[in-house]
């Protein structure tokens, strides 16, 4: 654990919020809430959602003004009513969704606004200059490809965020609000991009980080914020404080075990789903079988095959050579429709593109795949949709609820219902708990277990090592396209990431 | 795991649906159409202001009778809209049917009305199949497909009639666009309540349901076993043979024409657009799409009581759609929302 820079009494206070409301149509989102933060200094904000924590963010953004409280931006009180007010004082927010112009260069959007002009026309050469020496500045894994000329709709995700942080940059932002940056990140670029944000704040600015993954913010931050309902509930030194006590401040009760209980060896059945030689484009040898009331987990790194596999098996992106039986009859399924009728169903990493139907109600999402295959079963109706709805402990203000209102974790506790209502023999899922907040991802771990004791074969694909851990009766982890080792229960990090990383201590498995 | 927690959770979800506030209730039962019902119950009451015989039983009936058709109309055009797609080609689908039907009575004058409807509305049938296979099958965007059946019908219509279309058709098969039943209730209105009862089952059924589940999102519905395809074409034949129901209409109604259904894509599009069905589909109700029908009937009788030119009608038509698309008639809870978000975050 670094140094916390507040240690040093000279350094000013670079940010104070103090006693911020905030009302909207008379629900109070935010109370009295308070927040200092130190040049230098990587602060964490934790809190389910709808704890707060983004209204809090938006009224430092300029994007809300406050019902009362004050912002004081080195000992200067603001109060900023746009965001461009704020943005001038050095405030910059990073959202999860990017303000990025996708068909434009780095170079463009870095200076989006506030292009340096030489005579009356836009000056390209400085600007590029200028984002170049950024990006060098940012260090060589950083920008490892990145041209000032390149095309942002040509980055993956997580370089795309690296041209906000630079954005940020080129602007002077002194406070730099970051939220929930790692969530669409798999481990390793989520690895670069804490290196990144350290940088950062060893520049002096001061960063405000949002956050659900406990384990970074214990690596990443000096001290960590937790809100609960709007109210601030503790600010802690991470060195001083652990996970257990900001889990309890988060959920506001203890929390047991984090994962429930693993099978025990006898309870496990028959196999329930085999493949032998699977491959495809993306994919080679494959050899799996998954059994009923097993918990498979499957680890590796981004792009390892990982979602490949899910969708071969779920007939979204099939297998093109090997072959493939559900309980016991030959299927290579060629459609998701042909997976489904086998009794195979897959909660989609993209919960809000793939697995929900947004504008629609509750009970349209959970009842779309027995409508649509009727030989699954008829949909529930009336008490049996209710038991179901009960059964995923969805908390939701009615059935007729669209999707879309819904939060993370309850909408994917939705996904499930909709497939439990087809009575599923396999259940696959890729990143089952991903933007889902605490509370909501132990319901559904637990969840899954219990469908696991139920004699349902359960394969779990996750890029959070803790949870493919934590929830696997054994993992398989994945490297280039093949499954490149099982290890049983428990297994460490370390040896998953060996393993996925191509990098086996005895390098002679073929 | 303790099932007091489950049974609880349940609990509270039953109190909070049985306590909804009233309002909403009534908000979620129209939908996101509501507006609709009370610009339709403005213009009926404009309506009774300005003509207060327009109450009186007949003069309401053949009202409602004139509207059938475009009713209709909007409810198959509803089923392709809310499935993500358009279709431009059910005004030239109202002009052939009313040829066809001319020419076929020119050579068959014998043929009983029922069987030529059942010819009319399995044509209509095939045409949507054709727009729907080759929207879905060559992915050609619907846009086109149906701007170029719409062309192609429109051709073979003048080729085939030189321009002006000959045949008459017997009074018989006429009765359903002008006649009445028992004396008092024209056909055409029993036509337009049956067409109305099948549309609202339809859309409460499980293709229904899984037809604006793929409108609202193709992918999701695909992946759960959805065959969107087979979907979105039957929506696309259900347009075709709606289509045809109103060239019979139509065609009973005012007789044969080779211009008989000109301009009444455009006025299916707007009925549906005013009943606050969302242009790429998965929201809005079949009911206020039909509500947007009488609306825009309404309108038109109320612009020519008032000695409006007919000339307007399109001027109207095309203010109110892009009216009722800007006004976020689309989804009016969630702009509203917004705007008092912004205000009062501005300092007063």
């Amino acid at each position: 654990m670094r140094e916390s820079p507040s240690d040093n009494l000279l350094t000013p206070t670079l940010l104070t919020m103090e006693g911020v409301s905030k009302s909207f149509l008379g629900v109070r989102v935010l109370h009295d809430v308070s927040l200092t933060l130190e040049a230098g200094e990587v602060h964490a904000i934790a809190g389910e959602n709808g704890a707060g924590k983004s209204t809090l963010m938006k009224v430092l953004a300029g994007e809300h003004a406050p019902d009362t409280g004050t912002v004081r931006l080195d000992g200067t009180e603001h109060s900023f009513t746009h965001p461009s007010q704020a943005q001038a004082a050095g405030i910059g927010i990073i959202h999860q969704e990017f303000a990025l112009l996708e068909h434009r260069t780095i170079a463009d959007n870095v200076f989006l606004g506030r292009e340096p002009t030489r005579r009356g026309f836009v000056d390209r050469r400085a600007m590029e200059e200028r984002t170049d020496q950024l990006l060098t500045e940012l260090g060589e894994s950083v920008k490892a490809g990145l041209t000032p000329r390149t095309y942002v709709r040509d980055l993956p995700v997580a370089r795309q965020q690296t041209v906000e942080i630079v954005k940020a940059l080129a602007s002077d932002v002194r406070v730099l609000v970051m939220d929930e940056p790692t969530a669409p990140l798999a481990e390793h670029e989520a690895g670069l991009l804490h290196g990144l944000v350290r940088r950062l704040a060893d520049r002096g600015m001061g960063i405000l980080y949002i956050s659900h993954r406990l384990r970074e913010i214990f690596e990443l931050a000096q001290r960590v914020t937790v809100l609960k309902d709007g109210r601030h509930v503790i600010t802690a030194r991470t060195a001083e404080t652990d996970t257990d006590q900001v889990v309890r401040a988060m959920v506001g009760r203890e929390l047991g075990a984090y994962y429930p209980p693993r099978a025990e060896p006898g309870e496990w059945g028959d196999a329930v789903l085999t493949v032998t030689g699977g491959g495809n484009r993306r994919l080679r040898g494959i050899d799996l079988t998954l059994r009923a009331g097993e918990v498979t987990g499957v680890a590796g790194l981004q792009g390892s095959g990982r979602t490949s596999l899910a969708r071969a098996l779920f007939g979204a992106a099939p297998f093109t050579e090997g072959s493939m039986t559900v309980g016991g009859t030959s299927l290579r399924p060629a459609s998701p429709r042909q997976a489904i009728r086998a009794g195979i169903a897959l909660v989609t990493e993209d919960r809000k593109a793939e697995g929900l139907a947004l504008r629609q109600s509750v009970r349209d999402n959970a009842l779309l795949v027995t409508r649509a295959v009727p030989t699954r079963g008829r949909p529930p109706a009336g008490r049996g949709l209710t038991r179901l709805l009960e059964r995923v402990r969805l908390q939701a203000r009615s059935e007729d609820q669209q999707a879309q209102y819904l939060s993370g974790g309850n909408q994917q506790k939705v996904v499930i219902a909709k497939w439990l209502a087809a009575h599923p023999r396999v259940l696959l899922f890729d990143e089952p708990t991903r933007g889902v907040d605490v509370g909501a991802k132990a319901a559904i771990h637990t969840l899954v277990r219990e469908l696991a004791r139920e004699g349902l074969a359960v394969l779990i694909i996750s890029s959070e090592l803790p949870e493919v851990i934590g929830m696997s009766d054994r993992v398989l982890v994945m490297s280039d396209g093949r499954l490149a080792g099982e290890l049983p229960a428990g297994a460490d990090e370390e040896d998953i990431m060996r393993l996925a990383t191509g990098h086996p201590d005895h390098s002679d498995a073929a | 795991m303790s099932t007091g927690a489950a049974h609880e959770a349940a609990a509270d979800t039953r109190t909070a649906t049985a306590t909804a506030a009233p309002r909403r209730r009534i908000t979620a039962l129209l939908g996101p159409g509501t507006p609709v019902y009370v610009l339709l119950v403005v213009l009926l009451a404009a309506l009774a202001l300005s003509d207060p015989s327009f109450y009186e039983p007949d003069r309401f009936l053949a009202f409602v009778k004139r509207a059938a058709p475009l009713v209709i109309l909007a409810a198959g055009q509803y089923l392709v809209i809310v499935s993500g797609e358009f279709d431009l080609s059910v005004g030239a689908i109202v002009t052939a049917g009313v040829v066809v039907a001319a020419e076929l009575y020119g050579s068959y004058p014998d043929a009983h009305w029922l069987v030529m409807t059942l010819v009319l509305l399995l044509a209509g049938a095939a045409v949507g199949l054709a727009n729907g296979l080759i929207t879905t099958g060559l992915r050609v965007p619907s846009f086109i497909t149906t701007l170029g059946m719409m062309l192609i019908l429109e051709g073979a219509v003048f080729y085939w009639t030189g321009g002006s279309p000959h045949g008459s058709m017997p009074e018989d098969f006429r009765a359903l666009g002008r006649g009445s039943a028992f004396g008092w209730l024209p056909w055409a209105v029993l036509a337009c309540l049956a067409a109305g009862v099948l549309a609202v089952a339809l859309m409460r059924s499980d293709f229904g349901r899984t037809l604006i589940a793929t409108g609202d999102s193709e992918r999701t519905a695909a992946l759960a076993g959805v065959r969107v395809h087979r979907v979105r074409v039957l929506a696309f034949v259900l347009s075709g043979v709606a289509a045809a129901l109103a060239a019979v209409l139509v065609g009973g109604f005012s007789g044969v024409s080779a211009q008989a259904g000109r301009g009444y894509e455009f006025e299916a599009i707007t009925a549906v657009v005013l009943g606050g069905v969302v242009l790429g589909g998965g929201r809005g109700s079949v009911v206020a799409a039909m509500a947007g029908a009488f609306s825009l009937q309404a309108l038109f009788t109320l612009l020519n009581l008032r000695g409006v030119s007919g000339a307007m009608e399109s001027t109207v038509q095309g203010v109110i759609v892009i009216a009722a698309v800007g006004l976020g008639a689309a989804d009016w809870s969630r702009p509203r929302r917004r705007r008092t978000h912004s205000t009062r975050g501005k300092p007063s």
